[in-house]
């Protein structure tokens, strides 16, 4: 395997973008960010990967537009998924690990005010049996909630504690859409929104939009002075059958989770929408008390849909470039209820 | 409030759905009140059945009927139900495992408050009084009083119907509403246009003129910023007719669809040709832009109500050339 | 070549139809996989990761299809990528897969590409209006035919051009248990006298809107060393460009042409025409066939008409394109890019039946997308390269 590294990282979130679905706007100064970091400009790319979803633009073919942002001419080598832009970053990891590419630069991308969230994220189900229903996003998280609740693995205060604690860091985050920290008393004392959900459980409707730099060997040390060397990266999905999962679990986090070594893993940076699917996720990584979890405050700070995972890796990194962490974890997730997962272990050498 | 011009668009379609056999038999089920789980091959009965087996991977051959009632394993409440969900008052969705299925089932559960659903509690199916073979056919889920049902394969309800004919298709409506926002580079223009006016951009970089200006020229990758004034007037680079018509055209057809250069932009755009028979219509041809009358603009490039042929002679290729 | 060696070790389609009414989504991609998988000779426990691809989400109003699909399709558990680059979509999700095992990630990959497009209407989605903006658009059709026009109008080629690969890759399919369009005694007469849809494109010189899935088990060198006739791939390429902008030439996009101006680089090609014996290209309207034999650089600029002309790109030709009856017979769009390099893969192996060529050794999987603007191709071989 080549050595890989993540070399720069920028991004933008907000609670309402006021610009167009494909987020070019956005893009433009992120990827002038990234070049700034890196020293790199566009030649020096030798491969651009992407994540975003037609669905959350409303118009098929959203991402084509959003490549003007790369300033493609002349022609660039690039690659497009229909999913959040963590996987985008492996497709460019293994772009680079073929020797097709020494160099990539990775975006991610989602106007989730353009439309209604929680009802769009429906079209996620089975379409024969469960979107004609129109089950939200919100209440299928409560039902997951409560199973765990009912069953004793967590209780209302420990979800209320996750919440302090990522509004608390997120004071410090200057993308976060939601943050300052009151007690784990005053939180309860909320009202109930989907019950046994409150508000700050779930993540915020975010706008946004992320780009990361990953490059191999010696390219990596002439664009960072500390970069995030990239030690393991795995991913695995599990059956969406709601009814036939036990919903209190994520066996593919677990199974990704297995696939890197966690054990020297400082601060983890899990991209859990949910209060309760960060004490899943916990579990499945099986990630220590000594694992500092979410310092960017995570995504019940801010969670733009399609960039929110590779925001999660990106803040990880920014972890290791600053000197405070020699070892941490970035963690993506999609479909319904932790269906989908990757991680990313990332370390200083 | 939004600076950038912005404006709501629908998008829906009635999606028709073909089954297969064992989606077909669950739907046809349902028609006819029943529940159909399937049986995979670690023994369980799970509702609804999967298409496949998750171990084996063969298609699932075995469905068995679970009953139309059981409790339920957990539960959520919505206060505000958003559009087409099973009901349009405050319901619960609740995980059911019906009796004689070894997984859960969601749905709605109609009840008056949160205070009325808990975990543990017997809920029954509520069939819609019109059956289609769809997942709508159960309208919901109701409280029950009534014992666990023990033999399911004694239900009453299995041999009722009309014998449990499946399903080959079924019709989902999906609508969903957007606010389309255009790029601050783009609402300028729109802008300009409600006053009558043709505005492109010039990109800093390559100093080439984008019409409509563009948020990020697609070969320097920064925003179009200086302003250019363009005339109304250009040259028709290539075109199609269309004759064919389709579902949400806007326009009868035939029409021709042309590549407009403006005079003074470096990219044409798209716009109707009229005011010429559509099979003079030609690579060059000098149009100038029809204007609708002024009491009908809006910020929309439809201001325009179509290009019409100027007296000038046609452009000659070399013009047009690098624009194809 | 990048990376470790990988080869196709099985091939599997669906009979393409307008509408597959007889079997659900994940029906219809299982036939496909199914076949592939027996094709190669392997079941489900040996695949270690599923590559999906599909064009927009709205052709089936399903938001990431391949959530919902992941345990029919045998993902669950596994590594599961989904891959969206527009009409060029099955040839990339063909690339991605292919990476897995030349990154040395994988052993054997298992890639499906699909459409159902009778859940849906493929004019309206690809129309769905914009605010503010003409509605003049018309589908891919109306899209196209402009550039086609401006193919005419550069090279000089004859009017009846497009009307020989139409009238070819009708005939092809017939050689095709598979394809969608079974039109017997399509001829260049009976095309050029077919309706006029989006003039210059005629209604027999434009695809048909197809159901289908196509399914590929892609294996390393070892797996693939103990497989019956794999297709080792030589070379891969995708390369993109912007959909518009100022002098952008969009008849013979620098995107195509570099894409394969990498792909003979890395296949070790100096004369395409001479080295590659089948050529399955992406051609959805019968004109795009010259345009992208000199695209490809078979041929000069303003010369590919002339090779359509002389018959070199038929069945017995020097250079068959399409001996599957192409996207012109078949059309499931997020298919349609996979089952161009699975129809060349297919070709080496000698394995395409009654439409195989003769001796074919080399054959190019072609596809693109977008405004003519995403390019995805590979080189397969009999041998390793």
């Amino acid at each position: 395997m080549r050595d890989v590294a993540v070399v720069g990282f920028a991004q933008r979130q907000m609670p309402v973008f006021d610009g167009s679905p494909t987020c070019v706007e956005l893009l433009v100064p992120i990827i002038a960010e990234a070049y700034e970091q890196t020293g790199f400009t566009k030649v020096d790319i030798d491969f651009w990967c992407s994540g975003s979803s037609d669905y959350l633009a409303g118009r098929a073919f959203s991402f084509v537009a959003a490549v003007d942002a790369i300033g493609p001419t002349p022609p660039v080598a690039e690659s497009h998924l229909e999913m959040d832009a963590a996987w985008a970053l492996y497709e460019a990891w293994l772009k680079i690990q073929t020797g097709q590419a020494d160099t990539a630069l990775v975006y991610g991308f989602g106007k989730s005010s353009a439309g209604v969230l929680r009802r769009t994220l429906a079209l996620q189900l089975d379409p024969y049996t469960m979107t004609p229903l129109w089950p939200d996003t919100v209440s299928l998280a409560a039902l997951q909630a409560r199973l765990g609740i009912d069953a004793g693995l967590w209780d209302e205060k420990a979800m209320a504690e996750v919440v302090q604690r990522s509004l608390t860091d997120a004071e410090k985050n200057e993308y976060a859409v939601r943050s300052g920290g009151s007690s784990v008393a005053d939180l309860l004392a909320r009202p109930v929104y989907a019950d046994p959900l409150r508000k700050h459980d779930c993540a915020p409707v975010t706008d946004g939009a992320a780009a990361i730099v990953l490059a191999a060997g010696d390219r990596a040390r002439e664009a960072s002075d500390r970069p995030a060397w990239i030690s393991g990266i795995t991913h695995s999905v599990d059956a969406l059958h709601l009814g036939s999962r036990d919903l209190t679990r994520s066996p593919s986090a677990a199974r990704a989770g297995a696939g890197v070594d966690l054990d020297e893993v400082e601060v983890a940076e899990l991209h859990a929408p949910f209060s309760h699917q960060e004490l899943i996720l916990r579990t499945e990584l099986g990630l220590g008390s000594a694992v500092q979890v979410n310092p960017s405050g995570g995504p019940l700070a801010a969670n733009t849909m399609f960039a929110g995972g590779l925001i999660r890796i990106g803040e990880a990194a920014r972890r290791i470039w600053d000197g405070s962490a020699g070892v941490t974890l970035g963690h993506a997730t999609a479909g319904p209820l932790l269906q989908q997962n990757l991680v990313c272990t990332l370390e200083v050498r | 409030m939004a600076e950038t011009l912005q404006a709501p668009i629908t998008v829906s379609f009635d999606y028709t759905r073909s089954t297969g056999p064992v989606l077909g038999a669950f739907l046809g089920g349902l028609r006819d009140r029943v529940v159909l789980g399937g049986r995979t091959s670690d023994g369980r009965v799970v509702v609804p059945p999967p298409e496949f087996d998750p171990a084996t991977h063969e298609q699932v051959s075995e469905l068995v009927p679970v009953a139309a009632e059981g409790e339920v394993v957990s539960w959520t409440w919505v206060p505000e139900p958003v559009a087409a969900q099973p009901l349009d008052r405050p319901f619960a969705w609740v995980l059911v495992r019906l009796d004689g299925a070894d997984s859960t089932f969601l749905h709605a559960l109609d009840v008056a408050s949160a205070d009325d659903v808990e975990t543990g509690m017997r809920v029954r199916v509520r069939w819609a009084d019109e059956r289609a073979g769809a997942i709508t056919d159960i309208a919901c889920f109701e409280p029950s009083h009534a014992p666990p049902v023990e033999e399911v394969a004694q239900q009453p309800s299995r041999n009722q119907g009309a014998g449990g004919e499946p399903v080959t298709g079924v019709v989902t409506p999906v609508a969903l509403d957007y606010t389309y926002a255009a790029s601050p580079e783009e609402s300028a223009f729109y802008r300009a246009l409600a006053d009558g006016r043709v505005v492109g951009q010039r990109c800093p970089v390559c100093r080439k003129v984008y019409v409509p200006p563009r948020g990020a020229c697609p070969v320097d990758g920064v925003p179009t910023t200086e302003e250019v004034e363009l005339p109304d007037t250009g040259t028709v680079t290539t075109f199609c007719i269309v004759n064919v018509p389709f579902l949400g055209q806007r326009i009868q057809p035939p029409y021709v669809s042309a590549y407009v250069l403006l005079d003074g932009a470096d990219i044409a755009f798209l716009h109707l040709i009229q005011g010429i028979p559509a099979d003079e219509v030609r690579m060059g041809l000098r149009v100038r832009a029809v204007w609708r009358p002024r009491e009908e603009w809006s910020t929309t490039i439809e201001n325009i109500s179509h290009f019409e042929p100027t007296s000038e002679p046609d452009a000659d290729y070399a013009t047009i050339e690098g624009h194809l | 070549m990048g990376g470790q060696r990988a080869a196709v070790i099985g091939v599997g389609q669906t009979h393409h139809r307008a509408r597959r009414e007889d079997v659900s989504i994940a029906g219809l991609c299982r036939e496909a996989i199914d076949r592939a998988l027996a094709d190669a000779g392997v079941g489900f426990d040996d695949i270690d990761a599923v590559v999906v691809g599909k064009a927009p989400d709205l052709f089936e109003g399903v938001m990431m299809p391949e959530l919902y699909l992941a345990e029919a399709l045998g993902a669950a558990g596994k590594p599961l990528l989904r891959v969206h680059t527009a009409g060029s979509v099955g040839g990339s999700t063909a690339i991605v897969a292919a990476s897995l095992v030349q990154a040395g990630v994988h052993k054997r990959v298992l890639t499906v590409a699909f459409e159902k497009q009778s859940e849906s209407n493929a004019m309206w989605a690809l129309s769905v209006p914009v605010p503010f903006i003409m509605p003049v658009h018309a589908g891919a059709g109306g899209y196209f035919a402009p550039h086609v026009r401006s193919y005419i109008r550069r090279s000089g080629a004859p009017a009846h051009v497009g009307a020989i690969v139409a009238a070819k890759d009708r005939q092809n399919a017939l050689r095709n248990p598979y394809a969608h369009l079974r039109n017997e005694g399509t001829t260049v007469e009976s095309v050029l006298e077919s309706q006029m849809l989006w003039d210059p494109i005629r209604y027999d010189e434009t695809c048909p809107s197809s159901d289908g899935a196509c399914a590929l088990v892609i294996a390393d060198e070892d797996t693939a060393r103990a497989a019956d006739s794999p297709a080792w791939i030589h070379a891969t390429a995708m390369r993109s460009e912007p959909t518009t902008a100022a002098g952008r030439d969009q008849v013979n996009p620098a995107a195509g042409r570099e894409a394969a101006a990498a792909l003979w680089r890395d296949a070790g090609i100096t004369d395409p025409l001479e080295e590659i014996d089948a050529a399955e290209i992406y051609v959805p309207f019968s004109w795009f066939e010259p345009m992208w034999l000199e695209n490809l650089g078979f041929t000069a600029p303003g010369e590919g008409w002339k090779l359509t002309e002389s018959g070199a790109t038929a069945l017995d030709g020097t250079l068959p394109v399409n001996a599957s009856g192409g996207v012109l017979s078949s059309n499931p769009i997020g298919a349609s890019g996979m089952l161009r390099f699975a129809e060349a893969a297919l070709q080496v192996r000698g394995r395409a039946g009654e439409h195989q060529v003769d001796g074919c050794r080399r054959a190019l999987g072609h596809a693109y997308g977008g405004g003519s603007q995403f390019f995805a191709m590979w080189v397969v071989g009999a041998e390793p390269i």
